[in-house]
């Protein structure tokens, strides 16, 4: 059942690729309908697992790939990889409605990004460190190739940057993953054995070089500063769809890397470095916040605001690691925070770059200075650009604030010095505010002449995305309880 | 006494020297009876050595050659990358004035691996040696051309320097032993002094090098990769370096430890790969990059060399390096054949639109060098860096990483005009005629490149065994 969810897009592919002949029309509809088809898939895998009432591993299926090296294809999903899944599946088939207008090459698109989908669900359903790793790099490689092959402006040169700063991670990744299975005994890549018996306890030093490892490769990955330079120039040249896969479902990789394997499977080393994390994750936060401020080009700003808020991840995770005994709860709630933030994150900001992509297509330019007064002739556009942009600076009612709060409150619970990173929430509200000003408010600027509104494609797209946003923000309690209990044990875990 | 041991080596040997007589009184279009002698050569040969003939892994001629595990995999990879090379030069050799000399130079050439990899004594090392070398400098120098005479004369020059190396170094180690059989290299070395187990050994090791085309011997590799006819150019750089570095394994596994062995190799598998990179990084000829391309692999092959005998991880990892290497770069090697009128990596603009199957092909052996998942190379490097960790040597896998990341550049600036992702400086070269040999073959090998992954646990079962001594 899992292995249907995770391949089918790449069986739909195979044809897509293979022949020539299949039309435009044909193959974008293949694309939405095969997204489709395999969120349905997913809604069922989670009315499943939300109604067992058995946590932990579900849907495992284990077949051997490498048993001479303690490796095989092992898929499973629970509370942490759950919602990830589900996310991936939503901006994908956002991806695809929006792409319905795409007139370059739509045959190959499509079957590219069904590749990609492939890699990002088998990635987040992997609980072998070798498959984990293989969709890593194939997500890298289709990345590379929306981004070169779709994108505008220097596209080459930043997917280039793009593959080799993530390829660098991905190999200081298989390093660290190389230290596990060494030191595991028996050797082994199996995650769940890994994470049950977790390996180097007794030797802080390899276990802290190990950790090194694969906080580099994550961190290159998710970015945080000061690995997160290869990030704007990728998102400015990326095509829309390609942006929203790559922030809504690509970053998560490395914060989903956290939580899956260096916290449970390095307890130790991960308590003794968590102030590292707190850091890392407090300056990404606000670096992120007011470098955004100062951007002029919508899209970076938006690419911006990634890095702040994929820094509030961090700095739960990490806050997650200073252990006291009774500050359970607070970590517990800070683990659930980062999770509610990966997918609220993923919603949102998928949202902004598709929505970020209208402003391209119809002039090419994402200079904030160049709209004005857009409100005016693009009201439906002003509506969802208005509802994203209040979505993301945390207002309640929508996801992000259902995180941010979580995050905080377990976070200086565990560690207050957390607190320090609240005035990136306030940063991030200010260019939110400005911008929404200067593009849709005041006098009607040159480039917001003859702006036309949203198209059916781009309203579904966005508004399937932004609807998520709501429902989770009004109704959190289906997604939190599925995150809540995985936490749980997370906490335990890294408490260990 | 045990001929049968030598049942396979005899195959390709017979096949030679018929392809070669074969040639003599056929006419010019019907030498494709040579080409037929010589596939069915390799064939017959492919089956004997599947199917050991007294059945498991024995030593023969008193110990001096071993048909074990890694013999067989040798074997069956240079009969292999032979059949697969002959196959993507279907196009090329066809009607060429010394088309039976080839094929017989091939399997000529393709024995010597076979011996050293199989060479369980000194002398019969160096025979392999003379044996793998002398066919190497004829078939570079076959192509008529400037670039290919100063090529041969290059190879020639070098290996004739690194062969007598090689044999002074087996004198030294006879001379220190007392004997050249490795079984007693092990015992009888231990007590030697040092400095002079030194000497002997890094001169043997040295002419191994030029085999593998590792540094310090590694220039007459893409001078070679660059001059000499495709087919060529793509045995070179694969086949001899399953000899050698299988070879290499067993030395170092039966050199005594009062040497540090696994340092110096690690220092010449360092040197290799970042030097291989480093000179990859500026090329413009797409087989002079293949060329300094291998001269990094080899490179990373060299990982579990360091630690032979250190981690049981290294030898079914270099055996399995091996397998994926050689599907993977030949199948670099069938696209460029396929491509005559292609030279440069600027010509390839466009490949994506006008040939897709063989820039897919591309794509697969380029990005499976690099070592992407889950084509064969990455569980070769995998393993490999998992054996060098294992034994000892984790700066090393440091390194291969770090190179790695490196090498990711160089064939990005091929595959970006390949597909389309460099701004056009005009119309790439148009496509000539077709070339359904060395097409199929890229196909092949490329699949053979993922398969290798894909299905290396089983890989990995078949070549996971010790050495015999």
């Amino acid at each position: 059942m899992l292995s249907l969810v995770v391949f089918l897009p790449l069986a739909a592919a195979l044809p897509l690729v293979a022949v020539p002949r299949i039309g435009d029309a044909t193959a974008r509809w293949t694309w939405v309908a095969v997204t489709a088809a395999d969120l349905g898939l997913l809604g069922y895998v989670w009315v499943r697992y939300a109604t067992a009432d058995r946590p932990g591993l579900a849907y495992e299926e284990q077949l051997r790939w490498i048993p001479s090296v303690g490796s095989s294809y092992h898929v499973g999903v629970d509370g942490l990889s759950l919602p990830l899944l589900a996310l991936t599946g939503v901006v994908f088939v956002a991806c695809a409605v929006y792409a319905l207008r795409e007139q370059r090459r739509p045959r190959q698109q499509a079957a590219l990004n069904l590749f990609l989908q492939t890699t990002c669900l088998g990635l987040f359903a992997a609980q072998d460190l070798l498959v984990f790793f293989v969709f890593f790099d194939l997500s890298i490689v289709g990345m590379y190739f929306v981004i070169a092959g779709w994108g505008h402006g220097d596209a080459a040169r930043s997917a280039l940057k793009f593959f080799l700063y993530t390829f660098l991670g991905s190999l200081a990744l298989l390093l660290g993953f190389i230290g596990l299975y060494l030191a595991a005994a028996p050797h082994t890549f199996d995650m769940v054995t890994l994470t049950r018996n977790p390996p180097l306890r007794d030797s802080p030093l390899v276990g802290g070089l190990v950790l090194a490892a694969l906080l580099l490769g994550l961190a290159v990955k998710t970015p945080t500063v000061p690995f997160h330079t290869w990030l704007p120039p990728a998102h400015t040249d990326a095509p829309a769809v390609g942006s929203a896969v790559l922030a809504g479902v690509l970053l998560k990789m490395g914060t989903y890397g956290f939580v899956r394997i260096a916290m449970p499977m390095l307890p130790d080393s991960w308590r003794a470095w968590a102030w590292v994390l707190i850091a890392v994750g407090i300056v990404s936060v606000l670096y992120g916040a007011l470098v955004a401020l100062a951007q002029r080009d919508l899209k970076r700003m938006i690419a911006y605001t990634s890095v702040n808020h994929m820094g509030y991840v961090v700095l739960a995770v990490g806050a997650a690691g200073v252990v006291a005994p009774d500050t359970t709860a607070a970590r517990q709630l800070a683990v659930t925070g980062a999770v509610t933030q990966m997918v609220s994150h993923g919603l949102i900001t998928g949202a902004l770059f598709l929505l970020a992509g209208v402003m391209q297509e119809r002039h090419r330019s994402y200079q904030i200075d160049g709209y004005g007064g857009l409100a005016q002739v693009a009201p439906r556009y002003a509506t969802f650009f208005g509802v994203a942009a209040f979505a993301s600076l945390g207002l309640p009612a929508f996801s992000g604030f259902i995180a941010e709060f979580q995050i905080f409150t377990g976070g200086i619970g565990a560690a207050p010095v957390v607190a320090v990173a609240l005035p990136g929430i306030v940063v991030t509200a200010a260019l939110f505010l400005r911008a929404l000003q200067r593009v849709f408010t005041g006098p009607l600027r040159r480039q917001s002449a003859g702006f036309v509104d949203i198209s059916p494609a781009e309203t579904w797209s966005t508004g399937l995305l932004l609807a998520l946003v709501v429902f989770i923000g009004v109704l959190p309690r289906p997604l939190l309880g599925i995150i809540e209990p995985a936490a749980a044990t997370l906490v335990h875990q890294v408490g260990r | 006494m045990a001929p049968a041991v030598l049942l396979p080596e005899a195959a390709i040997l017979l096949g030679a020297v018929a392809a070669l007589l074969s040639g003599s009184f056929l006419p010019r279009r019907r030498q494709y009876v040579a080409r037929l002698i010589a596939v069915a050569a390799l064939a017959v040969a492919a089956g004997i050595a599947a199917v050991p003939a007294g059945g498991g892994d024995r030593l023969g001629f008193d110990g001096t050659y071993a048909a074990d595990t890694a013999t067989t995999a040798a074997r069956l990879l240079v009969i292999g990358s032979t059949l697969l090379v002959i196959w993507l030069g279907g196009d090329e050799l066809a009607g060429r004035a010394r088309e039976s000399e080839t094929y017989a130079l091939l399997l000529l050439s393709g024995l010597g691996a076979v011996v050293m990899a199989g060479a369980n004594d000194l002398l019969i090392l160096a025979v392999g040696y003379l044996l793998g070398s002398i066919p190497l400098y004829a078939l570079v120098g076959l192509e008529r051309s400037a670039a290919a005479a100063e090529a041969a004369l290059k190879t020639y020059l070098l290996g004739a320097l690194f062969g007598i190396t090689m044999l002074l170094g087996v004198s030294v180690l006879s001379g220190l032993a007392g004997a050249t059989a490795y079984s007693q290299l092990a015992t009888q070395l231990a007590a030697q002094p040092p400095a002079a187990l030194a000497t002997g050994g890094v001169a043997v090791v040295a002419g191994l090098m030029f085999k593998a085309g590792g540094v310090p011997a590694h220039f007459w590799v893409p001078d070679a990769a660059q001059a000499a006819s495709t087919t060529v150019a793509a045995f070179l750089t694969t086949v001899p370096k399953i000899g050698a570095l299988v070879a290499a394994y067993r030395l170092l596994d039966a050199l005594p430890p009062s040497v540090d062995w696994p340092l110096l190799m690690a220092l010449l598998a360092a040197a290799s790969m970042t030097l291989g990179n480093l000179a990859a990084f500026a090329q413009t000829d797409a087989r002079r990059l293949l060329g300094w391309s291998t001269v990094s692999q080899v490179g990373y092959l060299l990982l579990p060399v360091a630690v032979a005998g250190r981690s049981d991880l290294a030898l079914p990892a270099l055996l399995l390096y091996l397998a994926a290497y050689a599907a993977t770069n030949l199948a670099a090697f069938a696209v460029v054949a396929a491509l005559p009128e292609r030279r440069s990596l600027a010509s390839y603009e466009r490949l994506s639109s006008c040939r897709p199957w063989l820039a897919g092909a591309l794509l697969v052996s380029l990005l499976g060098l690099v070592g992407t998942p889950p084509a064969g190379v990455f569980v070769g490097k995998l393993t490999t860096f998992a054996a060098a960790w294992d034994g000892g040597l984790p700066w090393l896998t440091v390194v291969a990483a770090v190179n790695t990341v490196a090498s990711l550049f160089y064939y990005l600036r091929w595959l970006g005009p390949a597909f389309g992702m460099s701004s056009p400086s005009g119309a790439g070269a148009t496509s000539g005629a077709s070339r359904p040999y060395a097409e199929a073959a890229a196909l092949v090998a490329a699949a053979a490149a993922l398969l290798v992954g894909l299905g290396s646990g089983l890989v990995w079962a078949m070549v996971d065994a010790p050495l015999l001594r």
